[in-house]
C-alpha cells in the first residue's frame, strides 16, 4: 500500500503490521519517557502553540507509536519548546526531549 | 663558548613548543570575526595593553582569584607561576651579567651554573645566587604542595580534584621533576666547583660527602634538560597550555573581544585552552553532586579540546552558570556550552509562520506592556498580583500575553535552535512594540534575559518585575506595610548570574518584611532544578536537585520562601511544605492602597 | 470473659471505632484515643456515601453503638505525646499528664486530604468559585443551596478527577481509589438538587472497581445526563463574572476544549496523615514509598508493622473506602487478639519483598 502525504489521514485503519517503528525506536532509546504517557491531554490543554495551531503532544506520542510519521511532522512543527507541557505532565515525562529527538530522528532518517 | 650536548633536549623542545603555539594562535586569530581582529590589532597601541599586562600580573602570576577561594591553593599557584617567571627573568639578567653581553643563547640562563663556575669574579654574583636559590626553594615547596594536593585535597578546600588524562599526567610528572632536578643538578655542580647559593651550596657540600659528584653531574643536567623537553613537548596537549594562552586571552578580553550571541569564534578557542583544569568548577556543579553526573565544565572543555564532544555533554547541563561564576580564568563556559548545542540541534520541522499576526491588541495608549511569560500562566497568583498592582496604582498597562503567548525564543536558543528562535523573536517584538508602551515588564527571568539582551528594543525599557516594583517603591508610588514573616529569597539563575539582578528584589523584600540571608546566595545561589536548559534531565533527577537546593534554602526555617521566577516557584512548590511565593505576591499582599 | 489485656487504639475514626468494638468483644480493655473532641473522623464531614447514597451519619451511629461497651475508655481531645516500651507492652503518655499502659497498640491514624492550593494552576484559594470535594460535602451537610460566591445558581459545574493523585508533580504517584466514584456520586447529588445545572466530569480514567460502582456510573449517564469528558485539566482562570474558564483537551475528540463553568469542584486525593508521621516517629514505624505506613506484607500481614506489638488498621496504610476500612478494622482486631493470646496464626512466615521493585526509589 502506498500513501502520499496528506492522504494518510483518510486511511480507514491504522496498519500496525506495516507501520514503520524505526523512528519510535530511535526516540525511545534516547528518551524512554515516551512509554510513560497515559494520554490525559494536559500537555495539549496547556500548550502555548495549541492556542494558535493544531499541536498536541499527546497525539505526537500516539503518532510516533503507530508509525504515522507524516501526521507527526505536521503536528510537531509549531512546537516552540516553551516547556509548559513538561511542567504539567502528571507522569513527569520529559516532553521537550522527546520533541527534540523526534525532530532529530526524522532529520536523520528522511533528509 | 658554553655548549654541551645536554642543552639540546631543552632547546629542541622549546623550539617545537614555540612553533606549535604560534601556529595555533594564528589559526585562532583567523577564526575571529573581522571586527574582533581589528579590535585586537588596534589595542596593541593603546592603554588597553597596559591594562592587560596589569591583569596578567594579577591573575596569571599572583592568582588573586584563587587566593580568594583558598589561601593555600592561591599560594601554591602563585609560587609556581610567579616563581617560574622570576626564575626566567632574573636568570636571564644574571646570565647577561656573567656573559657581559645583551644577546646570548636562550639556554644560557637555564644551565648557567653548569657553565659558569666563577662566582667571585663578579660582585653581584652572590646576590644573584641568593635570589635564585630563594626562588628555587619556593618552587620546591610549591612542588611538594602540588604533590600533596593529589592526596590531601581537603587541605586546599576541594572535595574533588580533576581526573587527568595521560597527556596531563606526563606533563604533570615532568613538571614535578623539573625543579627538583634543577636543584639536584645545581647542587652537584656547586658541590664540585663551589658556585652555589645558600641552598644549592649547602646541599652540594652534603652530597659531596657521600656521592661521586664528578661522575654524576652531567647525568643530572641531562635529566633536568630532558624533563624540560618532555614538559615542552606535552604542554600543548595538556592543561599547561593555559600558561601561555591565558596571557593572550586576557589581552583579547581587554581589547573588547568576546563570544558573540550566536556562534563560537576563535575567541572561545583561546578560552578553551586557557582552562588550567584547576577543578574549582567540579564542586560547584549541582548535577554532579546529586546525580553522579560527570560532565562538569572542566571535562566539557577537555572533551572540546580533544574534539570528542558528544551531544549528551552539551545538553546535560542546567546552564545555571555556577562554573562560570567560580572560574578563576573567567572562561564563559556556559556560553560555550550553549553555543555548542547548535551543532547538535535539528534544523527541520520548524514552522512558525502561523504565529504571524495572530495576536492583536486594542488601540488604547498604555505606558507599560506586561508580558507574563508562558510559565506564569501556570502560577496565576503572579499574574493576579501584577495586574492587581497595576490597577491599584492606576498604571495604564497592557497584558500582552493574557490570552496565549508566543514564546520569547529563549527556550529554543537553550536547545541550540538559534535560527528558529529568530522567527518568534521578530513576531513577539512586533506585538510588544505595537502596544506603544515605553516600559516592558516581565515576570519571567527567561523572557527578561532575551528581551533585554537580544530583542534590541530602541524605545522600550525592559524590566523584570522585581526591578519594576522596586522602582515604583523608590519613586513613592508603591507603599508597603511590612509584616513579621521571616522570608528567604532564592536567586533565579536567569535573573541573578545571567542578568546580575541581585539587589532590586532584596531591596523591595527588605521593605516588605524580614528578609533573612541564606548560606548560598547571589552569585553562589543554587539552581532550583527546573532548568529549561537541560533537555535530557529526568523528572526524578530534577526532584533530587530541587530537594537539595530547597533543604539549604530552608535551613534558617523561614515562614516563606520567596523567588522571582514562575519556573523556580513551580519547581520548589512541588517539593516544599513551606509556602513558596513570588516577589510580586509578597508585594501585592503588603501594599497600602 | 474479661481478660486483663489492654489495647490502645490511636485514632477515633471509623477504623479505630470498629476495631475497638471488636477488641472489646473479646474482653480486652480498649483506650480509644482521639485528638478531636468527637469520634468519627473524616466521616463526620461526609454527607452521603457511594454507591448507595446512604447518609454517612447512619454509619457513624452504627459505629457509635459499638464503642458504648464498658471496657472501651474513650479519650477525646487526647493526643499521644510519648511512648515507651515496657515489657511486652507500652507505657503511653497522653496530653503530657495522663499515663497508661497497653499490651498492644493499634494505630488508626487515617489520612489527610490533599491540599489543593498546591496545584496553583487550578486556582483553589485564588478564585472564589473553585472548591474541593470536601468543601462540597460541607455545603451539602449544611443544607444550604449550592451557589456561586456571587450568589447565583450555577448553570454549569465541572468536577476534576485525580487532583493530587496519580500526579508525580504533586509527589503522589498512587491512585487515591475513592475519588472517581465520589466524583460520580457528587455529580449525581448536584443533579438531584439542581436538575437544570449541567455537570461535567473531567477524568483520565474512571476506576469503577467496586460492587455497584459501575451501576452508579451508568445511572449518572442514564438518569442524570452527566457528561464525562476524558481529559485532565491543565489550568483554570477566572472571567470577569467570576466564572471559571477551563483549559482541557478533549482527548477523545483530539481537540483542545474551552469551557466556562460557574463552579469548579476539585476531587482531592488522600495523602498520608500528619498524625501518622507523628505517631510513627514515637514508635519507629516504617513508611512505604508513598508515605503511608508500610505493612509487613502486601498480601497477608496487612495489619502488622515493623514494631513488635504495634498494628495498623484503616487508611493509614493506604487509601480505603469506608467498606474496606471497616473490614480492615475487624481484621486488625483479630490480629491484635492473636498477638495478645499467642495464637499460632501469627507464627506463620512469608518471604518479604523488601525492595519494592515497582518504584524507582534510588
Amino acid at each position: 500500500m502506498k500513501t502520499f502525504g496528506y492522504t494518510i489521514q483518510n486511511d480507514r485503519q491504522i496498519d500496525f503490521d506495516a507501520a514503520d517503528k524505526k523512528l519510535y525506536r530511535y526516540v525511545a532509546e534516547k528518551e524512554p519517557d515516551i512509554n510513560l504517557c497515559i494520554f490525559c491531554g494536559t500537555c495539549t490543554a496547556t500548550c502555548s502553540a495549541a492556542e494558535f495551531k493544531n499541536m498536541s503532544f499527546r497525539k505526537i506520542s500516539l503518532f510516533l507509536r503507530r508509525g504515522l510519521t507524516e501526521n507527526l511532522k505536521r503536528e510537531i512543527e509549531s512546537c516552540m519548546f516553551c516547556g509548559k507541557c513538561t511542567l504539567v505532565c502528571p507522569r513527569g515525562i520529559n516532553t521537550r526531549n522527546i520533541i527534540f529527538n523526534i525532530r532529530k530522528g526524522i532529520e536523520e532518517y528522511e533528509f | 663558548m658554553s655548549f654541551d650536548w645536554f642543552v639540546l633536549p631543552f632547546s629542541i623542545g622549546a623550539l617545537i613548543l614555540i612553533v606549535v603555539l604560534i601556529s595555533r594562535y594564528i589559526l585562532w586569530v583567523i577564526k575571529l570575526s573581522r571586527a574582533d581582529r581589528r579590535k585586537s590589532w588596534r589595542s596593541v597601541f593603546s592603554f588597553k595593553l597596559f591594562q592587560a599586562v596589569w591583569e596578567v600580573f594579577n591573575e596569571s602570576l599572583l592568582h588573586r582569584k584563587i587566593f580568594r577561594v583558598n589561601a593555600l591553593l592561591g599560594w601554591m599557584h602563585m609560587t609556581f607561576a610567579l616563581g617560574w617567571f622570576l626564575l626566567i627573568v632574573i636568570g636571564s639578567v644574571e646570565s647577561k651579567f656573567h656573559k657581559e653581553k645583551v644577546f646570548n643563547m636562550p639556554y644560557d640562563p637555564i644551565f648557567l651554573r653548569y657553565f659558569e663556575h666563577d662566582v667571585h669574579g663578579f660582585w653581584f654574583a652572590e646576590g644573584f645566587t641568593t635570589i635564585m636559590d630563594t626562588i628555587l626553594l619556593l618552587l620546591l615547596v610549591a612542588t611538594i604542595m602540588a604533590v600533596s594536593k593529589r592526596f590531601f585535597k581537603w587541605i586546599y578546600g576541594m572535595k574533588r580534584t580533576t581526573k587527568l588524562h595521560p597527556g596531563d599526567q606526563i606533563a604533570l610528572a615532568s613538571l614535578w621533576l623539573i625543579f627538583p632536578m634543577r636543584f639536584i643538578a645545581e647542587s652537584f655542580t656547586a658541590g664540585i666547583y663551589g658556585n652555589g647559593g645558600y641552598l644549592t651550596q649547602t646541599a652540594g657540600d652534603i652530597f659531596a660527602t657521600f656521592l661521586p659528584l664528578k661522575s654524576l653531574e652531567l647525568g643530572a643536567w641531562w635529566t633536568y634538560s630532558s624533563a624540560l623537553c618532555l614538559f615542552f613537548l606535552f604542554l600543548p596537549f595538556s592543561r599547561y597550555m593555559h600558561i601561555p594562552t591565558e596571557v593572550f586571552l586576557i589581552y583579547l578580553r581587554k581589547a573588547g573581544v568576546k563570544t558573540p550571541d550566536n556562534k563560537l569564534t576563535g575567541f572561545s578557542e583561546f578560552e578553551t585552552y586557557s582552562c588550567s583544569r584547576c577543578g574549582l568548577c567540579i564542586d560547584q556543579c549541582q548535577l554532579s553532586e546529586t546525580t553522579g553526573y560527570d560532565d562538569q565544565a572542566v571535562y566539557f572543555l577537555q572533551k572540546l579540546r580533544r574534539n570528542i564532544l558528544q551531544e549528551e555533554s552539551s545538553h546535560n547541563c542546567l546552564l545555571c552558570g555556577k562554573c562560570t561564576n567560580i572560574c578563576p580564568v573567567g572562561i564563559d563556559i556556559t556560553k560555550i556550552r550553549l553555543l555548542k548545542r547548535t551543532e547538535f540541534a535539528p534544523e527541520m520541522l520548524f514552522n512558525y509562520r502561523h504565529y504571524e499576526n495572530v495576536i492583536h491588541h486594542d488601540e488604547r495608549k498604555v505606558d507599560v506592556a506586561y508580558f507574563g511569560g508562558c510559565m506564569t500562566h501556570l502560577t496565576p497568583k503572579i499574574k493576579i498580583a501584577m495586574t492587581g498592582i497595576f490597577r491599584k496604582l492606576n498604571i495604564r498597562y497592557n497584558f500582552v500575553d493574557e490570552n496565549g503567548s508566543i514564546c520569547c525564543g529563549r527556550p529554543l536558543k537553550l536547545a541550540g535552535n538559534h535560527m528558529q528562535a529568530r522567527d518568534l523573536m521578530q513576531e513577539n517584538k512586533r506585538i510588544i512594540i505595537a502596544t506603544g508602551a515605553k516600559i516592558l515588564v516581565t515576570s519571567c527571568p527567561i523572557c527578561y534575559n532575551i528581551f533585554k539582551n537580544e530583542y534590541k528594543f530602541d524605545k522600550i525599557q525592559v524590566l523584570h518585575h522585581s526591578e519594576y516594583l522596586n522602582l515604583l517603591h523608590k519613586e513613592g508610588a508603591l507603599k508597603l506595610t511590612p509584616n513579621e514573616e521571616k522570608m528567604v529569597y532564592h536567586d533565579p539563575c536567569e535573573l541573578g548570574r545571567m542578568m546580575n539582578i541581585y539587589e532590586p528584589p532584596r531591596e523591595i523584600l527588605e521593605k516588605s518584611g524580614k528578609l533573612i540571608p541564606v548560606q548560598k546566595e547571589k552569585n553562589f545561589a543554587d539552581c532550583c532544578g527546573g532548568s529549561l536548559a537541560n533537555l535530557p534531565l529526568s523528572e526524578d533527577n530534577r526532584r533530587k536537585v530541587s530537594k537539595e537546593a530547597l533543604t539549604k534554602l530552608l535551613a534558617p526555617s523561614p515562614d516563606i520562601l520567596v523567588t522571582a521566577c514562575p519556573l523556580c516557584k513551580k519547581t520548589f512548590s512541588n517539593v516544599s511544605d513551606t509556602p513558596v511565593k513570588d516577589i510580586a505576591e509578597v508585594v501585592y499582599e503588603r501594599m497600602i492602597e | 470473659m474479661d481478660t486483663n489485656k489492654t489495647v490502645a487504639v490511636i485514632g477515633g475514626g471509623i477504623a479505630g471505632m470498629e476495631a475497638a468494638t471488636f477488641l472489646s468483644a473479646r474482653g480486652i480493655t480498649v483506650y480509644l484515643i482521639e485528638k478531636e473532641d468527637k469520634l468519627g473522623g473524616h466521616l463526620l464531614d461526609w454527607e452521603r456515601l457511594f454507591p448507595t447514597m446512604r447518609n454517612g451519619s447512619e454509619v457513624v451511629k452504627f459505629l457509635m453503638d459499638g464503642v458504648k461497651a464498658d471496657n472501651i475508655k474513650i479519650m477525646l481531645s487526647s493526643k499521644l505525646t510519648a511512648a515507651e516500651k515496657s515489657g511486652k507492652g507500652y507505657n503511653l503518655r497522653i496530653n503530657e499528664n495522663v499515663d497508661l499502659f497497653a499490651d498492644a497498640v493499634l494505630v488508626t491514624t487515617g489520612y489527610d486530604l490533599f491540599d489543593a492550593t498546591k496545584k496553583e494552576e487550578y486556582g483553589y484559594g485564588i478564585y472564589d468559585n473553585v472548591i474541593t470535594s470536601a468543601d462540597l460535602e460541607k455545603i451539602f451537610m449544611s443544607g444550604k443551596a449550592l451557589q456561586t460566591k456571587q450568589g447565583n445558581v450555577p448553570k454549569k459545574i465541572g468536577l476534576v478527577h485525580c487532583v493530587g493523585s496519580r500526579d508525580e508533580k504533586a509527589g503522589n504517584v498512587y491512585c487515591s481509589k475513592v475519588c472517581c466514584v465520589t466524583g460520580v456520586k457528587q455529580a449525581i447529588e448536584i443533579k438531584q438538587k439542581m436538575p437544570y445545572t449541567e455537570v461535567f466530569n473531567f477524568y483520565m480514567d474512571l476506576r469503577m472497581y467496586g460492587m455497584h460502582f459501575e451501576a452508579l456510573y451508568k445511572k449518572a449517564q442514564a438518569d442524570f445526563g452527566i457528561q464525562f469528558i476524558r481529559g485532565r485539566l491543565s489550568e483554570a482562570s477566572e472571567d470577569q463574572n467570576g466564572g471559571i474558564i477551563l483549559k482541557v483537551e478533549d482527548t477523545l475528540m483530539g481537540k483542545p476544549l474551552k469551557l466556562t463553568v460557574d463552579i469548579l469542584v476539585l476531587l482531592i486525593g488522600l495523602i498520608p496523615a500528619k498524625g501518622s508521621k507523628e505517631v510513627g516517629e514515637l514508635f519507629g514505624l516504617k513508611n512505604g514509598v508513598n508515605g503511608f505506613y508500610k505493612t509487613t506484607d502486601q498480601h497477608t500481614l496487612t495489619n502488622s508493622s515493623n514494631v513488635d506489638g504495634v498494628f495498623f488498621a484503616g487508611a493509614c496504610t493506604s487509601p480505603k473506602t469506608i467498606t474496606n476500612t471497616i473490614t480492615d478494622a475487624r481484621a486488625a482486631a483479630s490480629t491484635v487478639a492473636a498477638y495478645l493470646f499467642n495464637y499460632r496464626s501469627l507464627e506463620r512466615k512469608i518471604e518479604q519483598n523488601e525492595d519494592f521493585w515497582l518504584y524507582n526509589t534510588k
